[in-house]
């Protein structure tokens, strides 16, 4: 029997509602779906290609605002490009930055392609081999409950988390695609003018 | 100015308000690398491969910081994809590149790379200068980062290998 595994949007929607002041990037694809789907917010900054670069951006946010938690929501594929981020943003040590891989083991945009999660590849054991300071497999609506509540908890260091989410194709929820609009109201939304 | 040119472009950078870099290891930028490292004022990362930084670079902008990416040009054939988030989102984006493939080299493998460096890099979208001298880079970088940071303009500058002297072998 497979292991059980959770509806995407519910979960988001559940992190999001206790984002708490964080500032979200999204990896391209169904991450930046199901984080519209939950509200479209000035201090979401989605990413519509540039694989693999979700994750650093949340990086290089969390180092420019030490103040403020930062939270990436990518999925499984997406983060796959970016192997080698978990070891940069690992020795980076932020300890504002809380990496949420929606994984579903398949690479959805594309026709539902086995990934190399659905054949033994576990990111929350990278992450604890690169030295994250917290990470965890869920599977469940409970546990992201639980999730919740030790996100507001203050970190020596980078999390990951691994969500392990349905696989199936959502009706589309579609952020702007403008990138420069995107970008000015991330920015003003923390007190920047664009140039 | 001769060989002190790195602590010459790490004012520059610092004048312009540089706080944020990342880079790979590179021999032609080790001095830069180690002052910035030394430095309190500044977050450094070290990357696993080029392509990381440009993402980087683009949050830190997010954020409101100002950063710098040093490489070298082989690296340049990794980012070509992740440039296109600087290029398409106007950020600013400030790249330092050492030049291999060709002055003097001796590594046949790093032709191809180096001499497709800066093809590669206007073919994205990013503006490509390049410096022979040291007393030319700094001028360079300094207006490059005018460029960058108050025209978001994505641009490449080029430290040529004649720059950096033949590798010792």
């Amino acid at each position: 029997m497979a292991a059980p595994t959770m509806d995407r949007r519910v979960a988001v929607k559940t992190l999001l509602d206790a984002r708490d002041g964080a500032l979200v990037v999204t990896g391209l694809g169904s991450p930046s779906y199901d984080v519209h789907a939950a509200g479209d917010r000035d201090d979401n900054y989605y990413l519509w290609g540039a694989m693999g670069g979700a994750a650093l951006v949340g990086l290089g946010i969390a180092q420019a605002q030490p103040e403020k938690r930062v939270m990436v929501i990518t999925g499984d594929g997406e983060q796959l490009m970016a192997f080698g981020a978990l070891a940069t943003i690992a020795v980076a040590k932020p300890k504002n930055l809380d990496v949420i891989v929606l994984d579903n083991q398949h690479f959805g945009e594309t026709g539902m392609q086995a990934s190399h999660t659905g054949r033994g590849i576990a990111f929350d054991q990278i992450a604890v081999a690169c030295g994250f300071t917290e990470t965890a497999e869920l599977r469940t609506l409970a546990q992201v409950d639980r999730l919740c509540d030790s996100l507001r908890q203050p970190s020596a260091g980078p999390r990951l988390f691994v969500l392990k989410v349905a696989a199936e194709n959502l009706p589309r929820s579609l952020p702007p695609r403008d990138a420069v609009h995107v970008k000015n109201r991330f920015r003003r939304h923390l007190g920047f003018e664009p140039c | 100015m001769s060989v002190d040119w790195p602590v010459a472009l790490y004012e520059t950078l610092k004048a312009a308000g540089i706080s944020h870099i990342s880079y790979v290891p590179d021999a032609g930028h080790a001095t830069l690398i180690e002052l910035f490292n030394a430095d309190p004022e500044v977050v450094t990362n070290v990357l696993t491969t080029e392509e990381e930084g440009v993402a980087i670079a683009a949050g830190s902008w997010l954020g409101g910081k100002r950063s710098v990416l040093l490489m070298q040009s082989s690296g340049v054939g990794n980012c070509i994809n992740m440039l296109s988030l600087p290029v398409q989102a106007r950020f600013p984006f400030l790249t330092l590149v050492t030049m291999r493939g060709e002055w003097a080299e001796f590594n046949p493998w790093q032709v191809p790379m180096g001499q497709a460096t800066q093809a590669a890099l206007e073919a994205i979208g990013v503006t490509v200068l390049r410096a022979e001298t040291g007393a030319d880079l700094v001028e360079t970088v300094a207006q490059a980062a005018t460029m960058a940071f108050e025209a978001d303009q994505q641009i490449a500058v080029l430290i040529g290998q004649r720059l950096l002297g033949k590798k010792k072998w």
